[in-house]
């Protein structure tokens, strides 16, 4: 099943009117709607990974949602390792994927 | 000669003996309360450490584990395949600092000694460390560079081991906990009471860890082994900017202390995830579990004199464990002298990890009568540094 958002005239909680906010991800410009996280609001593109191991390369995404893996890290407007399952989504911010290389001795 | 050995503890010490004996031909059954690499083996760094130890038998024991590491690994390698997670073998090496002017020439005149047994510690001048660390704090004092420092990937080290040992014939099973003994007329153990029924023994291997002295017990034989509790941070991941396992000069005497109140000291490395564990503390709280601030707070507080980038850094999660402390400082490996069948391969601390294959090898070599590598006689139960602590607990 895909993630995505439930249409507010859907949701049984009956939300107010959502405010709709744009944040980029990776450059591009992505819509969402105030309240969500900002792995909710890249969740609904579609995208499940948004980062890679430093070992394998292998891709990472949402994995726990609750704040304790630290797998869904992106940097925001800047600051790196912010979980995006916790980072309210503001309008405006700039979101970017990260990744580490191992350093050459560690290989 | 042992025909048949049922071996206490699925830790990496007894995982080790458990692969070794099957290879050498002995039948081998692993007994372990848990599950496989659930105790000390998953709580700790996966350290293999030459540069910790001071001139004598466990250094002994160490440079003869290192040399065994590399062949093991890829022996595990090629016996398991590509399918079996990789041990994470890595001789990063060590990077030992003093961080007070009072320090340096005790941690110079300690790998002086080391050098002098044979161990390649090389004192570098402060530059030199700093281009082996560029992220370390600038104003240490002395540095000794340990290249054959090296750490492993402890739970899938015993898994390895354990799956070796069933592909030579060994039986592990968990979930099962020994009780009691079955003794012959003679006395001779022949056998355990556990809670899945009596299993007969031709000798026990008793390698539980920590929880070794409560199984003796449980034997009718007193073992001085008690917990000392550890506790480790692990950072969020982020670029890499430790690259050796990097500690200050005062670890080796929070290792050798026997005091029971808390002692930390700071040891930093980092993972190939990206995370940075830090570490180490060490007190006697017998089996508390218990998350305890004043020790993260110290722990903390040390690893920024070492590296104070960190400062910044957010710490994920801790987690501790409870390392197997000898009085004497010493594992023991080798038969019991008081009762026959019985045999102990525990008491490392915190060099389990590294020591499990050359306390394995020295095992074999007991219970099979053949050459031992090294002498095995310093790890004996019946040492004379040992005495007063078998009486004083009879």
């Amino acid at each position: 099943m895909p993630a995505r958002p439930v249409p507010a005239h859907r949701d049984p909680i009956r939300p107010g009117a959502a405010t709709p906010i744009v944040i980029s991800i990776d450059g591009d410009p992505v819509s969402g709607v105030e309240g969500q996280t900002i792995a909710g609001v890249v969740l609904a593109t579609g995208r499940l990974a948004w980062r890679r191991t430093s070992v394998d390369g292998r891709p990472r995404g949402l994995f726990c949602g609750i704040g304790v893996c630290f797998d869904c890290i992106v940097t925001v407007n800047g600051e790196r390792d912010v979980r995006a399952c916790q980072r309210r989504a503001g309008d405006g911010d700039v979101v970017e994927s990260q990744h580490d290389e191992l350093p050459e001795a560690a290989r | 000669m042992v025909s048949d050995v049922v071996i206490v503890g699925a830790g990496i010490v007894g995982a080790a003996c458990a692969r070794a004996l099957a290879v050498a031909g002995v039948r081998v059954t692993v007994l372990e309360r848990g599950a496989a690499a659930s105790g000390t083996s998953a709580k700790g760094e996966g350290n293999l450490l030459v540069s910790d130890k001071g001139p004598g038998p466990e250094l002994d024991l160490a440079v003869y584990a290192a040399s065994l590491w590399p062949d093991l690994v890829d022996e595990l390698a090629d016996e398991l395949g590509p399918a079996f997670p990789s041990l994470e073998y890595e001789r990063k090496g060590g990077l030992v600092v003093a961080t007070t002017a009072a320090g340096a020439e005790p941690l110079r005149a300690f790998a002086a000694s080391q050098r002098a047994a044979g161990v390649d510690a090389r004192a570098i001048p402060n530059g030199t460390a700093l281009e082996l660390e560029p992220w370390l704090n600038p104003e240490i004092t002395a540095a000794v560079h340990y290249p054959d420092d090296a750490q492993v990937q402890p739970v899938i080290a015993t898994e390895a081991l354990l799956a070796s040992a069933r592909n030579h014939g060994a039986a592990v099973r968990t979930g099962v906990e020994v009780t009691g003994a079955k003794r012959d007329a003679s006395g001779r153990l022949i056998g355990l009471v556990t809670t899945a029924g009596d299993v007969p023994a031709g000798a026990v291997l008793l390698a539980a860890g920590p929880w070794s002295g409560e199984t003796a017990r449980a034997l009718g034989a007193i073992l001085p082994v008690r917990p000392r509790r550890g506790m480790v941070l692990v950072t969020t991941r982020m670029p890499h900017r430790v690259f050796h396992k990097v500690y200050d000069g005062d670890y080796f005497g929070a290792t050798q202390s026997s005091d029971a109140a808390l002692q930390t000291s700071s040891v930093v490395e980092s993972t190939a995830a990206g995370t940075v564990l830090l570490g180490s503390s060490r007190e006697q709280v017998g089996f508390d579990e218990r998350l305890r601030v004043d020790v993260i707070r110290e722990i903390a507080t040390k690893a920024l004199r070492l590296f104070p980038f960190l400062a910044n850094a957010s710490i994920m999660r801790a987690y501790g464990g409870f390392r197997p402390f000898m009085p004497d400082h010493l594992p023991v490996i080798g038969e019991d002298h008081r009762i026959a069948g019985l045999w102990h391969a525990s008491g490392h601390e915190g060099a389990g990890i590294g020591l499990s294959l050359a306390t394995a090898e020295l095992l074999v070599a007991g219970m099979l009568g053949t050459a031992a590598p090294i002498d095995a006689a310093p790890f004996g139960l019946a040492r004379a540094s040992l005495a007063p602590y078998l009486e004083e607990a009879a």
